[in-house]
């Protein structure tokens, strides 16, 4: 399977580190599948203005055909003024309107305070339902207080992390083979 | 109020009109892989429109694209090449993009096809769905929707005016400028493309001019909404909608059974979208077909004929256009089609709806 972490921040670093640690981890579990991560700090992704995404080019036709063709997209995202940040808001708005259709979607959040545990379940799943993503329910949420240097220090934090890596990987694999089941359904 | 326009005038009393249109695509056949040259595939296109012809229908449409998997580009030379190779047929554009061509230049070009044809030449402007083509051709995409309106509109002017005083934001003002040649009767018929965006269709009923609505899939009754405010916008603004054709459009594919037309169409269907679109067409959506209520017009004869008769019904359209050749389906199926529109569709259909 294809699978794409995404770094959803143009600053900072703290999302980074979280998904350089769901990288690590996918890659011990599961070392046959196609692993990549995208850091929006390292892409100048230019703003959606409402074409087809084929038509856009340079970084952003990269990093959203990436994502695109990704089976499973593990989304990091940190909460800004109470929401997710534009940067990563803005890769929604430059994908087409069903583009996590037959995709399999994990959300990790980081925060400076536990108060916006709530940004993803109120901000970011209606978008991804929107877009149609099969969302994984669970996700991980990193306070400010786990982080030391570059790296995340917290056992329980990391636990999470890996079990939200497994829990994925199985919703993918059982969400694959409802697809097989649907497609075999018709008989054309 | 007085229509300024030139509307087509479609008589009823021989039933719905009907034709086919391709999009110019130029893609490998699923099934095999393989992808013909694009001098073959322009070719084709001149094919088709005779085939059309011989299977008596009333137009073949051909649309203007730009980008990868295309071959149209220059639709406006390939229509001219089949207003030589036919005699009856309507000779359409399907779309036009007005937006990134100078309407002076497009009234030339289709005003000369028409005297070629012997005033056979309709005009379908539209805005285009993909739009690679502002950087091609060198136009702003953020203009989108005003370079549509303004040239749009500069065009319905020329055609209403031989000599032409024009000023607006996207070209040097016309003083008086007489723009030639004029087409036979006059006049082209001129048609708005609507793909999906209900402001769109309140724009050209405003402007009172004609409808080409283009539907993909889902229900018909999702795509009788973007009519209902077409006329509504028409009413409004004082114009006559019995004297407003609309004209519907979207994939066609006819087999002996349905299951064989699913079979052979939808490898092409999907493919052809993720080329053209970057997504496939799901296969649930595609199963739907099978209901009557489906704007997919894929099956059997029978089936197809009952779904045709069903939207007209629902949309009171004045044509419909079946594109039966998207995704690289080959020519003899392309060929096969044709000839069950002609001979076995077009007479039931025109037969029912006969005014």
């Amino acid at each position: 399977m294809k699978v794409v972490l995404l770094s959803g921040s143009n600053v900072g670093s703290k999302t980074r580190i979280t998904m350089n640690h769901a990288k690590k981890s996918w890659q011990e579990k599961y070392p046959d599948h196609d692993v990549s991560l995208i850091d929006l700090k390292e892409y100048n992704v230019e703003f959606s203005d409402g074409r087809n995404f084929l038509d856009y080019t340079g970084d952003t036709a990269f990093v959203i055909q990436t994502i695109m063709a990704a089976d499973i997209l593990l989304i990091g995202s940190p909460v800004f003024q109470a929401s997710i940040p534009a940067s990563l808001k803005n890769i929604f708005d430059l994908l087409p309107q069903n583009a996590f259709r037959e995709k399999t979607v994990a959300i990790f959040m980081t925060a400076g305070s536990p108060k916006h545990f709530l940004v993803a379940e109120y901000q970011l799943k209606p978008i991804l339902s929107y877009m149609k993503a099969n969302i994984v329910p669970s996700i991980v949420f990193v306070d400010e207080v786990d982080f030391f240097k570059s790296e995340i220090n917290n056992d329980d934090t990391l636990m999470r992390i890996e079990t939200l890596v497994s829990d994925t990987f199985v919703f993918a694999q059982s969400y694959q083979e409802f697809l097989k089941n649907r497609e075999e359904s018709f008989d054309f | 109020m007085e229509n300024k326009n030139f509307v087509p005038t479609i008589d009823q009393t021989k039933g719905l009109e009907m034709g086919i249109y391709s999009l110019g695509d130029h893609i490998a056949n699923p099934h095999t892989g393989k992808r013909i040259s694009t001098q073959q595939r322009i070719q084709e296109f001149v094919e088709m429109a005779k085939l059309s012809e011989q299977a008596g229908l009333d137009v073949f449409v051909l649309g203007e694209s730009h980008q990868d998997y295309f071959a149209s580009q220059a639709h406006a030379v390939i229509l001219s090449a089949i207003a030589q190779a036919t005699e009856k047929i309507k000779i359409s554009s399907g779309a036009t993009i007005i937006s990134t061509s100078d309407p002076v230049r497009v009234f030339e070009n289709f005003s000369t096809v028409d005297l070629l044809s012997n005033g056979r030449v309709e005009v379908v402007a539209g805005r285009a769905s993909r739009v690679g083509l502002f950087d091609l051709l060198g136009y702003d995409l953020r203009d989108y929707e005003e370079l549509f309106e303004e040239k749009f509109e500069l065009l319905l002017q020329i055609n209403r005016e031989e000599y032409v005083t024009w000023e607006g934001q996207f070209r040097k003002p016309l003083k008086n400028a007489h723009v030639i040649p004029r087409p036979l009767n006059g006049h082209l018929p001129i048609w708005r493309a609507v793909g999906g965006s209900p402001a769109s269709s309140a724009r050209a009923g405003k402007l009172g001019v004609p409808m080409y609505m283009a539907h993909l899939g889902g229900t018909a009754s999702v795509f009788k909404r973007y009519i209902d405010i077409y006329r509504e916008a028409a009413s409004t603004y004082g114009f006559d909608t019995k004297k407003l054709p609309v004209s519907t459009a979207g994939f066609f594919y006819v087999a002996e059974t349905s299951q064989q037309a699913m079979k052979e169409y939808y490898p092409h269907v999907n493919e052809g979208m993720k080329l053209t679109n970057g997504q496939g067409f799901p296969k649930q959506a595609f199963a739907q077909s099978q209901d009557k209520h489906s704007i997919l017009n894929v099956g059997s004869p029978q089936q197809i004929i009952e779904k045709i008769l069903y939207q007209h019904e629902m949309f009171d359209n004045q044509r419909y256009i079946a594109q039966l050749d998207f995704g690289g389906v080959p020519f003899e199926n392309i060929m096969k089609n044709i000839e069950i529109l002609g001979n076995t569709i077009m007479p039931a259909v025109k037969k029912y709806t006969k005014k």
